[in-house]
């Protein structure tokens, strides 16, 4: 998409956004609530009309999609509940139907994790089988694209692994994954890639790991200081650059191997222990909630 | 059997499925009308009217069936249409390549399909336990105006889910649409004895005229094919209107924001 805007009457939501997701990539949109996320994923999906700019998905328009493009594209809200009354199993078949070449419903099944539960209604499902289910049925028409809006919020920590665990074997389907969210893990275990929204504009492009310059980013290092030792005991560029919190020692250096370096070759020559010992960069969410901040005071 | 003709059938088996699964659908569609038929005919059925020259129990069988069609269209229609929009499933079904018109041809089939087993079960209940005659003349009569009333009301059912705005608001609104036609009508109170300008205001209305269309039908005095011509065209016009209503206003995605 390139230069892609939207707007409510002198609103501006989406201010002229580029970006290009690659087949077979996992792409991860992040923004707080209001940023434009969901009015961008909705023109992608062919919800919405957008107010200019150039959008190709899968090669071809959304605003005036066919219904051989909705047959290659899967699609998860952000909200649904699903007929409470059919089974599991009965839901995939009705959406089966939908579709010219569609997965068969064992192995979707399968793929969602909801084999043991096919033959109980929906209505009768907890939250995270539920959201399974939204998956399948997205899958069930065997798409090329798909798009997750959000797709675990409100759940607890385990169903949330079980989600990025079907996630991830979509990656090795080959399947293109959209995915909106604003956990920061979830975009760091699962995606390639990492989009940032705020105030309608792109802030940041990246992998996870490099996302606003975090590989650069000042590494910081922790260690409990061994009892009957001062500060002052440390080496001298250790001791130049700790600060005391917490009963911790926090040394932030531009140089951590060299720092590394003369702390553990002090250790090893004292013969002391350095308990609690880390070094650590900037997490991704610590960089977004920087990148997102930023915007918002602009 | 063409591809279009099979994603129809598709779609219809499912909601026929699902509509008889669902306690409130079986109940409200299917057991009140047959509850009220046998309440009327309990506490009425001996009495006869004069002024229309048939009894009360041959007089219920027309107007429970027209309580149980518009029930089984409009009233079914509007208020699970706004579920299915609010829980987000219409939206969803939007974003597959189901075509809407074969959607919505699933939803007026299963209406359909349970005005046609209600005029099987009220006309039989009334044959055999209140001595009812199955009106064998005016069968075609009886099909025409059962196809125009329950497409009709079925577009009216497209065009109140259109305007409801949320689930909760559906039960009462479609409610508060059809009880008093239902009273003004003639459906659960004989026309004998409601006033002639009542009657005038309920005219306006096409249950009122759905009802006159059944009630010829199933009157033993009818002669010749007992059709209703210019009743079937009011409830043909009011269906019309339904139609373009729901055609500008029908929406997919919820409206909770």
């Amino acid at each position: 998409m390139r230069g892609l805007r939207k707007s409510y009457g002198s609103f501006e939501a989406v201010r002229g956004i580029d970006l290009e997701v690659e087949p077979g990539e996992i792409f991860a949109f992040l923004g707080p609530n209001g940023a434009g996320k969901t009015t961008t994923v909705e023109i992608l999906e062919g919800y919405r009309e957008r107010s200019g700019g150039e959008v190709a998905v899968l090669g071809q328009d959304p605003g005036n999609a066919d219904r051989a493009w909705r047959a290659r594209v899967g699609i998860v809200l952000q909200e649904c509940r699903m007929e409470p009354v059919l089974t599991v199993r009965e839901t995939l078949e009705l959406w089966a139907g939908y579709y010219p070449n569609p997965r068969s419903v064992e192995e979707t099944l399968e793929l969602v994790g909801l084999a043991q539960k096919a033959d109980d209604r929906a209505g009768h499902l907890s939250g995270g089988q539920q959201r399974r289910l939204d998956v399948g049925l997205a899958l069930i028409g065997d798409p090329e694209l798909l798009f997750l809006d959000e797709p675990t919020t409100g759940f607890d920590p385990a169903a949330r692994r079980q989600f990025w665990d079907v996630i991830a074997s979509l990656r090795d389907l080959g399947k293109t994954v959209f995915l909106t969210t604003h956990y920061m893990e979830e975009a760091q275990s699962l995606a390639d890639r990492v989009a940032v929204i705020a105030k309608g504009t792109i802030v940041a492009v990246g992998t996870p790991d490099d996302l606003g310059g975090r590989a650069e980013e000042e590494a910081t290092v922790r260690f409990r200081l061994p009892a009957g030792i001062e500060p002052a005991d440390l080496p001298a560029d250790v001791a130049g650059a700790a600060v005391e919190r917490n009963g911790q020692l926090v040394v932030r250096d531009g140089d951590v191997v060299r720092l590394l370096n003369s702390l553990t070759g002090w250790a090893l020559k004292r013969g002391v222990e350095l308990d609690g010992l880390e070094v650590t960069r900037p997490t991704l969410e610590e960089i977004y909630l920087r990148l997102v901040g930023e915007e918002e005071r602009a | 059997m063409t591809a279009a003709a099979g994603l129809v059938w598709h779609q219809l088996r499912f909601d026929v499925l699902v509509f008889w699964r669902s306690p409130a659908s079986v109940f409200f569609t299917v057991l009140l009308p047959i509850i009220f038929l046998v309440i009327f005919q309990g506490l009425f059925g001996d009495e006869s009217l004069p002024e229309l020259g048939i009894s009360v129990s041959t007089y219920y069988v027309p107007g429970i069936l027209t309580l149980a069609i518009v029930s089984a269209t409009t009233q079914s229609l509007a208020m699970n249409l706004t579920v299915d929009r609010e829980s987000g499933r219409l939206k969803r079904v939007r974003a597959t390549p189901l075509p809407a018109w074969v959607f919505v041809a699933g939803r007026v089939g299963n209406s359909f399909v349970t005005c046609v087993l209600m005029v099987v079960l009220v006309t039989a209940m009334g044959a055999v336990f209140y001595g009812v005659d199955v009106p064998t003349k005016t069968i075609p009569a009886l099909l025409v105006s059962l196809l125009v009333i329950a497409f009709a009301f079925s577009s009216l059912g497209f065009a109140l889910a259109a305007v409801i705005p949320s689930e909760e608001s559906a039960a009462p609104i479609a409610n508060v649409a059809l009880l008093p036609l239902y009273f003004l009508s003639g459906v659960f109170i004989p026309e004998s004895e409601i006033p002639d300008g009542v009657l005038k205001v309920a005219e306006v209305f096409p249950v009122r005229h759905a009802f006159e269309a059944m009630l010829t039908v199933f009157d033993p005095a009818t002669t010749g094919a007992g059709f209703e011509w210019g009743n079937l065209a009011i409830v043909a016009l009011w269906g019309i209107a339904g139609l373009l209503v729901a055609l500008r206003a029908f929406r997919w995605a919820p409206r909770r924001p």
